[in-house]
């Protein structure tokens, strides 16, 4: 080790991780997988009142291949569970997967042949946003939340 | 049951089968196809008309093309299960009509056995019954002769079996990714 005990090496990574933690957190690039209710609740809060271009969330992307944060918005069916799994795979790392209302979280009553109970079922989900739909206030806090997860996780340079 | 007829059909409760009370299109049906038409009635101020399974087609046109029903929109089929409600033959096929000129409703009933889930299809009569008649085999299994294209609408290609068939198990899930039941 060149830099021996000095401490500059992990001093220097923590610090870039920060850096580009910051970067990141505030220049999210949305994918809204927008498939029920839900929807409506999505759209108010990225409209002027609730405004997600505060947090650097407001340019949502209708290619997965130029988002980082997947929006799952709304119930998700059996039927359209493989597209759902497909997008997220073809999305660039790093990426995250928010779960936008309470379909999404559990399946919600939806406890039936047709829909998947949770999308976690089938992908990692970073942030879950209940409600039923949840309001903008929640919606903001979930985004937020996401923000400080991104801030605090370990950079992955690829 | 008084004698004076009431003066809406909502006024009444209960099915109404006496054919001075009935409204003209009823009575009409009946006298056209006597044999055909196995009951008809008004049931809580809707009209309703019981037909013999093999006839729809035939009737269905009569309903349409005639001056006096004009029935030109066929605005709902679907069908119902009665395995819990002990009804024999188990299901039934519901078709709901209406008259965008004559402002007027009528509910046809025809009976499906478990055996033979077949009814004649009415693609011909209105074209938006294809759809219709695709959801029906999806969910109930009643498959419908005659139909051009009749695969499933709402669920995928490989499930199994007809979800809205009582005897469906509620927890049976076929995912097409993720984790079995
Ligand atoms: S959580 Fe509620 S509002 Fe959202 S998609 Fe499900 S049912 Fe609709």
């Amino acid at each position: 080790m060149a830099f021996g005990n000095s401490g500059l090496p992990s001093f220097l990574t923590t610090k870039l991780d920060a850096a580009i933690g910051w970067a990141r957190k505030y220049s999210i690039f949305q994918y809204p997988f927008v498939t029920a209710c839900c929807g409506m609740e999505y759209m108010a809060t990225a409209c002027s009142h609730y405004d997600v271009d505060r947090f650097g969330a407001g340019l949502p992307r209708f290619s997965p291949r130029q988002a980082d944060v997947l929006f799952v918005v709304g119930t998700v069916s059996h039927k359209i569970a493989p597209v759902l799994r497909r997008i997220y795979d073809q999305m660039c790392d790093p990426k995250w997967v928010v779960a936008f209302g309470v379909c999404t979280c559990t399946g919600g009553f939806y406890d039936n042949y047709a829909t998947v109970m949770g999308i976690d079922t089938i992908l990692p989900v970073d942030v879950y946003i209940p409600g039923c739909p949840p309001r903008p206030e929640t919606v903001l806090d979930g985004l937020i939340k996401l923000q400080e997860k991104i801030q605090h996780q370990r950079q992955e340079i690829a | 049951m008084s004698s004076t007829p009431p003066s809406s059909p909502l006024d009444k409760l209960g099915a109404v089968s006496q054919s001075e009370l009935l409204p003209e299109v009823l009575t009409l049906l009946e006298s056209q196809f006597s044999g055909k038409v196995l009951s008809v009635c008004v049931n809580l101020g809707d009209w309703e008309a019981s037909v013999a399974k093999g006839s729809v087609p035939e009737i269905m046109r009569f309903l349409r093309d005639d001056k006096r029903t004009d029935f030109k929109m066929l605005a709902d089929l679907s069908a119902v299960d009665g395995l819990k409600m002990g009804l024999v033959p188990r299901f039934y096929v519901v078709y709901h009509l209406y008259s965008i000129k004559l402002k007027h409703r009528l509910r046809v009933k025809t009976n499906v056995s478990e055996e033979d889930p077949a009814v004649p299809s009415l693609v011909d009569v209105w074209p938006i019954a294809n759809w219709f008649e695709r959801e029906v085999w999806d969910m109930f299994g009643i498959r419908f002769t005659g139909h051009p294209d009749l695969k499933r609408i709402l669920m995928y290609e490989g499930f199994q079996g007809h979800p809205l068939r009582k005897d469906y198990p509620v927890n049976y899930r076929q995912p097409l990714i993720g984790p079995r039941n």
